[in-house]
């Protein structure tokens, strides 16, 4: 059976989350929250609700990188100043301490900055090409619904986008 | 009198189109601006030029005034660069939402004036040529850097500090880039499309984005802290008389988030003016920026206050010589000019009156930072002239090379932030249309908000109501 892309755009953000609550309530059998893709000029935390916890891995990102920071930073440094055994030291330490948790610290920040950068550019899948049904209206001021759907459920979506005052459908067969 | 901090009830596409729209091709004002910037430049260069042929002389540096304008000035402009993070990171952590619109100049302010600052350090060495000495590379000449050495931590510190600004500066721009790229049309579309890194808008990269942009400012909180407390190490970290102070770290960190604070009220005033951003740099948003601003300017006198006192107790003659120096000596005209602008001026900014009327405004931010910048000034150079040993008691003034060098550093950094401007979006528009719709969905109607506002000719809270006329 065939797969297909489908979206819809709507100008009014309300109807475009009451239509993504009756595919939660399961209003057309066989979609799911899970198949919605939502596309939206400005961030909605209050729709992840019906979308269902998703979660993000960054924090968990950020922590790893930060402790990669302190490990990795202070061996750096102590690399460095150990090579200062073959100067004389005048009686103080070859690898300080009190300075190196100042420079310590600025490695954990950061490792942690640059981790979580990659960790972003990964999971958020930047640097893809851009889906082929992305309307430049999305940027604009219109939140789009899309979804990968079987061919006999293109109809019984258009129908409910279409209840709930969409603007614009576009589709085409998956890939 | 307006109330809100954004009309809730502004068309999306007018905030695309306004903001777009400032990024059009400049008009004849901006570039007798990017010329006037170029000329401060070029003064800059010549004088860089002149001190790199004939070596540190001219600048008059020499000892014991090793330090003067050029490490002052990378002071002023390390602080300048606390703005963005004040006003980005801390106020989005605890969701001040008026932050939204003016933000995103605040965060280019900030990298640029990194990039600035990280300039003196590199031009006071004198020897330009061996700046890499400071990084702990391995070399067969036995040369290592001091890690004992806030100089050192300096350099960690500031590399840190410009990388992550930076990357905060462009994360939270990506949505924008991708407006622009969306509406772009030839070398801007392709330079946007590579910038925007392929953003679609789809709730997995907005869950994303909200995570990182949190993360990071978490980050840069205590980094912006440490920046500033690391650069003041360098003067506390000795034993010079003045500097010295158990205080210095809070007070520089003060004095950062004053300076940045003050030159965000300066260019929120010439952007609104010149990009006819009224609409989104709205009077209540810079009410709201000056109180911001009072209230570190009162940190900033306390400390100051904290600073005197400390030191008339500590019963160090040196220390307390060199007070008093500071309010009768040679340098006493700059000190109490610092005093004024940063502390009586300041009050300015408690009157609602004057807080609305932006030429004043414009004036008092720039007396502020003159103020931080005398400050600075006022920090290096009375130790300097009046240390330990009266033997090396001198009074220098800076030469022409300094000044003309100082001089340029605005005109780069001026020149940094007309090409931004104009080459990215100014205001956050995603962010706006954010604040237009949460604030829309929980707004009062604006005769309610007149209602609630208190007015300058409303009876005193506690006064017996007027009878007059009953």
């Amino acid at each position: 059976m065939k797969r297909y892309h489908i979206m819809g755009l709507f100008s009014n953000f309300e109807e475009a989350f009451a239509a993504i609550s009756d595919i939660r309530d399961k209003k057309i059998p066989g979609v799911t929250v899970d198949d919605v893709t939502l596309k939206s000029p400005i961030e909605h935390p209050e729709i992840e609700e019906i979308l269902g916890d998703r979660g993000s891995p960054l924090p968990k990102i950020a922590l790893c990188g930060a402790i990669f920071g302190i490990v990795f930073g202070f061996l750096f440094l102590a690399a460095a100043q150990a090579t200062f055994l073959v100067q004389p030291q005048g009686g103080k330490p070859v690898i300080p301490l009190p300075s190196n948790i100042v420079l310590t610290y600025e490695m954990l920040i950061l490792f942690g900055v640059l981790s979580t950068v990659i960790g972003f550019l990964i999971n958020a899948r930047l640097m893809t090409k851009r889906h082929p049904l992305y309307s430049e209206k999305v940027s604009l001021d219109q939140i789009g619904i899309m979804l990968e759907l079987d061919e006999k459920h293109v109809n019984p979506v258009k129908d409910l986008f279409k209840g709930h005052k969409v603007v614009e459908i576009r589709e085409e067969v998956a890939a | 009198m307006q109330t809100k901090d954004i009309n809730e009830n502004i068309a999306w596409a007018k905030i695309n189109a306004d903001v777009l729209r400032s990024m059009e091709n400049p008009r004849k004002g901006y570039w007798i601006a990017v010329g006037a910037c170029l000329l401060m430049i070029a003064c800059a260069v010549m004088a860089e030029i002149y001190q790199y042929q004939v070596g540190m002389g001219p600048s008059n540096l020499n000892w014991p005034h090793m330090w003067d304008l050029y490490i002052a000035t990378f002071v002023f402009w390390i602080g300048m660069s606390h703005s963005g993070t004040l006003l980005s990171a801390i106020l989005h952590i605890i969701g001040a939402d008026w932050r939204k619109p003016i933000y995103r100049f605040a965060e280019a302010m900030t990298t640029f004036s990194l990039l600035t600052a990280g300039l003196f350090p590199i031009i006071h060495l004198g020897r330009v040529w061996n700046m890499y000495w400071v990084l702990p590379y391995v070399s067969d000449r036995g040369i290592w850097p001091n890690f004992r050495s806030p100089l050192v931590w300096d350099a960690f510190a500031i590399t840190t500090y410009l990388t992550s600004s930076a990357l905060f500066l462009f994360i939270g721009m990506i949505p924008d880039l991708a407006i622009c790229r969306d509406n772009a049309r030839g070398w801007r579309q392709k330079l946007y499309t590579v910038l925007s890194l392929g953003w679609q808008g789809d709730d997995r990269q907005w869950r994303h984005f909200r995570k990182i942009y949190m993360l990071m400012a978490c980050f840069l909180i205590p980094l912006a802290v440490s920046v500033h407390s690391i650069v003041s190490a360098d003067f506390a970290m000795s034993i010079m008389p003045g500097w010295h102070v158990t205080t210095f770290p809070p007070y520089f960190v003060a004095g950062a988030l004053y300076s940045g604070c003050a030159a965000i009220i300066t260019l929120f005033i010439l952007l609104r003016y010149f990009f006819r951003f009224d609409e989104y740099m709205t009077i209540p948003i810079l009410e709201k920026t000056c109180k911001l601003t009072f209230a570190i300017a009162m940190v900033w006198t306390y400390l100051n206050l904290i600073e005197f006192a400390s030191t008339w107790y500590s019963h160090d003659p040196v220390a307390k010589e060199l007070l008093w120096a500071k309010f009768t000596g040679p340098y006493a005209p700059f000190f109490w000019m610092m005093l004024f602008c940063g502390s009586v001026v300041p009050f300015a900014l408690a009157f609602e009156k004057m807080r609305r009327h932006l030429p004043t405004m414009f004036v008092v931010s720039l007396l502020l930072n003159l103020g931080m910048w005398l400050e600075r000034w006022m920090i290096v150079t009375p130790t300097l002239s009046l240390s330990h040993s009266p033997f090396a008691w001198d009074v220098m003034w800076p030469s022409m090379v300094q000044w003309a060098i100082v001089f340029g550093s605005f005109g780069w950094f001026g020149l940094l932030f007309l090409i931004f401007v104009k080459v990215f979006p100014s205001v956050s528009m995603y962010e706006v249309k954010e604040m237009v719709f949460h604030r829309r969905r929980h707004a009062p109607s604006e005769e309610t908000a007149q209602k609630l506002h208190r007015r300058a000719d409303d009876p005193k809270p506690g006064a017996q109501p007027s009878t007059e006329g009953a």
